[in-house]
């Protein structure tokens, strides 16, 4: 498919959100992507309040969102997305992520097999809301990033 | 006029805004204002019928909506509106032990009527179960193949327990012989499609549950399409080619296997299928050979038995269903009723498994018949169907004066039911020792009830030289169908 769309994670950013699921797993892990220009330059784990089952699902909550979203502002980047994880499955979007999802939000998705974190994939929502089109993920070394790196735990909330 | 926060993902439909002014005296007006202003916005914010989406949360100020009046919520200048997304998503669903339980849970949760809470009620009062669960169950879709012996109480218990939707694939007649553990159905029903029967009996027991009934023989050309629109299949097969079909099918439409079967007094159930575990063939790749374990029809089967063996199927679904408890995955139970004891083996996901491991040789559907002998390939007709005599050529032959042998394959108990005048019982697992009391110079006629156990003493006394060996076609069966309707049949 053509990837018009493309997405840019640093090695940390990558790293991050792997050790992530891993940590998670079997557990579906969740959290935003924060940068500028179509670069993720942090990543924010947030705790997965879902209370269908965290094998199977995630979910942000509104809170939570909303702090993301301020403290992007305030250290001057963008929300730019979130990312989460597939226990045991593919790292494809699935028909409960396409019903969930928002417009122009980047959507990386791991993939966790027996607790080995394995493929990543970006995905974006077609406007008219019909499907995901793939976006292209591409690697950019730490030093070209413009920001702090750190990964910004919120524990002890789920 | 109020102010609206717009998030992130929808300030592309509002000029790249963060907040914009919409007015309105309610929230449900001042929303309806703000998509009339920026047409984009309405499918995200709205569903098809018209309702805000369940991931858009409305603040007016720090407060939710939902615990405010919703959309009637009053909104007064100054007040500041904002729209705030959860984020959600997860993996698919199926083909996952939790399977079953989410893709129930996905469809729109039905809700209960009175009578059914009513009826229900023992289930709701269980925190296990509760609403959630039983709505979870009517909500959910379970195929069962086979309304026989397994059939019977699986569909009962199902139906009783609120399944809703409860498909059953048969294509057979109630005989007198099912009466003894079949308890769908009853004396009344012999004659008719045990599929009539049992939608009856199951709609009496529970009037909310759709009976959905394929009265077809299952195969390998409609069996994927057959278990496409159902959550979870009961095997209660009684054929080796029927179970591994029903077990692949299973894998490749990603549903998960409550297996079960029974013989004499011994019977076996397991969870196959799901994605975490193996599946029937991690358990045996190979059918045994055709002919080796016999059919209930052969062994026979304590009448009880199924229905023990029955009912761990519909635990084990209903299970699924719930996402409650330890299912039987990875666990091979065996009940030994004359003992009264349950075994459970350790079952491991096969890598190698030709179905469901890391590189399948198997990946559609194949002929089951042929996988397990029963209907050999064209290439290799087996000497034994093409020396057969029919119970009526056997009765001219008798009537005629000639000399044959009749020798009886079948056990001591089922020759004390019928049997040919003048046969010589010597049971097939007894013929290679007594092989010697017979005459390889004779014209020997071999039956058994109806034909498959013959067929392999048939083969045996010609591998040991016997010349002129004759297969009675149908068995006992058949005789007393066309030439002595006066023996009782079983």
């Amino acid at each position: 498919m053509a990837a018009d769309r493309r997405l840019i994670v640093t090695d940390d950013v990558e790293q991050a959100i792997r050790a992530h699921g891993q940590e998670t797993y079997p557990h579906e892990c969740c959290g935003a992507l924060v940068g500028k220009n179509g670069i993720v330059t942090t990543v924010v784990a947030l705790p997965n309040t879902t209370e269908e089952g965290p094998r199977r699902r995630f979910l942000v909550r509104p809170s939570d969102y909303r702090q993301a979203e301020r403290r992007s502002a305030e250290t001057g980047l963008e929300l730019l997305g979130f990312y989460h994880s597939h226990p045991d499955h593919p790292a494809r979007p699935s028909q409960y992520d396409l019903d969930h999802a928002w417009p122009t939000f980047a959507y990386i998705i791991v993939s966790v097999m027996n607790g080995a974190a394995g493929g990543m994939t970006v995905w974006y929502l077609k406007d008219d809301r019909s499907s995901f089109e793939e976006g292209s993920l591409d690697h950019g070394e730490n030093s070209h990033s413009h920001s702090a790196q750190t990964v910004h735990r919120q524990t002890g909330r789920g | 006029m109020a102010k609206i926060l717009i998030p992130t993902p929808l300030r592309p439909y509002t000029d790249k805004q963060d907040a914009v002014d919409a007015s309105g005296a309610t929230v449900g007006e001042l929303l309806a204002d703000l998509t009339r202003r920026h047409a984009g916005l309405k499918p995200h914010l709205y569903n098809d019928q018209g309702k805000l989406r369940s991931f858009v949360n409305v603040y007016v100020n720090d407060e939710d909506i939902r615990y405010l009046q919703k959309e009637q919520t009053p909104v007064t200048a100054g007040d500041t509106v904002s729209i705030i997304p959860s984020v959600a998503g997860g993996a698919p669903t199926v083909a996952s032990a939790e399977g079953a339980a989410e893709s129930a849970s996905d469809k729109a949760l039905p809700a209960l009527t009175n009578d059914e809470v009513k009826r229900y009620s023992r289930h709701l009062i269980m925190p296990e179960v509760g609403v959630e669960g039983q709505r979870k169950l009517k909500a959910s879709k379970v195929l069962c193949i086979g309304a026989g012996g397994l059939g019977s109480p699986v569909a009962m218990y199902l139906a009783a327990a609120g399944v809703g939707t409860l498909g059953l694939v048969d294509f057979d007649v109630v005989d007198f012989s099912n009466l003894q553990r079949q308890i769908l159905h009853g004396t009344p029903d012999v004659g008719r499609s045990k599929l009539a029967s049992a939608k009856d009996r199951l709609e009496a027991l529970n009037p909310n549950v759709e009976i959905v009934t394929h009265e077809v023989a299952i195969s390998s050309e409609n069996a994927l399409k057959l278990f496409e629109p159902y959550d979870v299949i009961v095997d209660g097969t009684d054929n080796f080619p029927t179970r591994y079909l029903v077990n692949d099918a299973c894998v490749l439409t990603g549903k998960p296997n409550a297996y079960g079967s029974i013989f004499r007094f011994e019977g076996q159930a397991s969870v196959f299928a799901t994605k975490e575990g193996p599946c029937y063939r991690c358990l045996y790749p190979e059918p045994p050979p055709p002919g080796l374990v016999p059919s209930c029809a052969e062994g026979g089967v304590l009448g009880v038995l199924p229905g023990i063996i029955g009912v761990i199927q519909a635990t084990e679904t209903v299970k699924l269903i719930l996402g409650v408890g330890e299912p039987l995955i990875g666990r091979f139970l065996i009940f030994d009723a004359l003992r009264m004891k349950f075994r459970e083996l350790k079952l491991r996901k096969d890598p190698d498994c030709p179905v469901c491991g890391t590189h399948p040789t198997v990946t559609a559907l194949i002929d089951y018949e042929q996988f397990c002998g029963v209907r050999p390939a064209a290439e290799a007709t087996p000497l034994s169907t093409t020396i057969e005599i029919t119970s009526v050529e056997l009765k001219q032959r008798l009537d005629r004066g000639d000399r044959l042998k009749i020798v009886d394959v079948r056990e001591p108990n089922e020759y004390q039911i019928n049997r040919i005048p003048g046969s010589e019982l010597i049971p097939l697992g007894d013929v290679p020792k007594r092989v010697n009391e017979l005459n390889p110079d004779d014209e020997i006629v071999v039956h058994c009830k109806s034909g498959v156990r013959s067929a392999k003493a048939a083969d045996f006394l010609r591998s040991v030289g016997f010349k002129r060996v004759l297969n009675l076609k149908g068995g006992i069966l058949d005789w007393v169908d066309k030439v002595d309707p006066s023996q009782p049949k079983y």
